[in-house]
């Protein structure tokens, strides 16, 4: 790891005007991905902005009928936390299968959507449920939040501070491990609320997390693991590497959509 | 360089540190605590285990400086050689070791597992709790096996 300097601001007002001193520092949030990626030197931030002792950051709470996520709040507290479990469990079961139990203690969701892995499980949730990412700044929708993979709409000095879920009529996640890194190879998060069906699929696109326009059309009259018979996603666009072809991505993304719904639908 | 201050087994230490310093770095070098092991150094292998505020976390993937505060427990901090921690008493009569490199990682683990589960653990439940703990010699077989007996006799504690 090449050197840095390290800073722990109390406030995210703090931080940011930290962020605009050091243009090339990086936020550190959970640093499951951010130190990892210092350790093998493909990244070399002049400095660390630590969230850890930043204030009113972490915490779970119902708002509405939103499930409001500070971006602090480590996996293992969203996988636990009764509040989710109640309003929107497959957010809690996504939560609880990222990684391993030491490496939930640690990593955060919003480190997990700001990093915008194109394998991380988080950012499925965020597309597929429509939350809104609340930033120092601003109030930023899903949709327009993903800009491709490692890639977001945040902006120098732009820190995020929740996540707002909109409580979903049903909702499930499934995803396909890769047998020995147990990332997702294809992850598909399935969300109904009212008439509206969204479908996000991740660890399968090249440009990272995406919605898939052929399942949601297939799921929009009936939501339904049926539905999804015989459907076919476009192998284009998806990723090719050691782990599967782009083909095998595209047979296993309606598969494990047809798993989610089937989780998502049952009593 | 950056001063940090923690409690670690219980005892309050500060240190001035480079802010890359990592907490299984400090443990080991600064402290000298040298139960925690660094296997993969890459946040999979789970010999680094340590418990900061009481949940486990790996010490290979934490900046001591984030440390600030905290309290650590390493496995130093469980038992001593005449009293082993009753989940050290478990590796050790049911054979979950062969090199003993994992094993530091795995009890800390095991310790947590038992905090957040209970002290019935079915070995379904503790091979999936184990996955970020990575054994090279046993295949597994008797460190379930110890992690079981551990809970149980964590429980007539």
């Amino acid at each position: 790891m090449y050197a840095f300097s390290y800073h722990s601001p109390k406030t995210v007002r703090q931080a940011a005007t930290l962020l605009g001193k050091n243009p090339d520092a990086k936020v550190l949030a959970g640093g499951q991905t951010l130190l990892p990626t210092m350790k093998q030197r493909l990244a070399s931030p002049s400095a660390l902005v630590d969230l850890g002792k930043a204030e009113g950051l972490s915490g779970i709470e119902v708002k509405g009928r939103n499930v409001v996520i500070g971006a602090m709040t480590r996996h293992a507290d969203v996988a636990t936390s009764a509040v989710v479990g109640e309003a929107i469990p497959a957010l809690a079961a996504l939560a609880g299968g990222i990684g391993d139990p030491a490496v939930r203690n640690r990593g955060t969701i919003g480190g997990s959507i700001a990093n915008n892995d194109p394998a991380a499980d988080y950012p499925s949730a965020v597309l597929a449920l429509n939350a809104t990412i609340i930033t120092n700044k601003r109030k930023i929708p899903a949709d327009q939040f993903f800009q491709g993979m490692f890639s977001t709409a945040l902006e120098e000095g732009e820190v995020i501070v929740k996540v707002s879920f909109p409580i979903p009529s049903k909702a499930a996640y499934e995803k396909f491990p890769n047998p020995a890194s147990r990332y997702a190879m294809v992850g598909v998060f399935v969300a109904k609320k009212g008439s509206e069906t969204r479908v996000a699929v991740t660890g399968a696109g090249s440009d990272g997390v995406f919605r898939s326009a052929e399942l949601e059309a297939a799921l929009k009259a009936r939501f339904n693991p049926k539905s999804l018979d015989g459907v076919k996603v476009k192998a284009s666009g998806l990723n090719s590497d050691i782990h599967a072809s782009s083909e095998y991505r595209a047979h296993l993304i309606p598969v494990i959509a047809k798993r989610a719904v089937a989780k998502a639908t049952a009593k | 360089m950056a001063s940090v201050t923690m409690i670690v087994n219980g005892k309050e230490v500060t240190a001035n540190v480079d802010p890359r310093t990592l907490l299984a770095q400090f443990l080991r070098e600064h402290l000298h605590l040298t139960g925690t092991h660094v296997g993969c150094d890459t946040s999979q292998c789970g010999a680094c285990v340590v418990h900061v505020d009481g949940r486990s976390i790996k010490s290979c993937t934490t900046l001591a400086v984030a440390c600030e505060g905290a309290s650590v427990t390493t496995i130093e901090g469980i038992g001593t050689p005449e009293h082993l921690h009753p989940m050290q008493a478990a590796f050790r009569e049911n054979h979950g070791l062969q090199c003993g490199f994992c094993t530091p990682g795995m009890i800390m683990s095991a310790i947590d597992i038992v905090n957040r589960k209970g002290h019935q653990l079915d070995e379904h439940t503790i091979r999936e709790e184990l996955e970020g703990n990575i054994c090279r010699c046993t295949g597994y077989h008797n460190i379930v096996k110890a992690v079981a007996a551990g809970a149980q006799a964590m429980a007539a504690k």
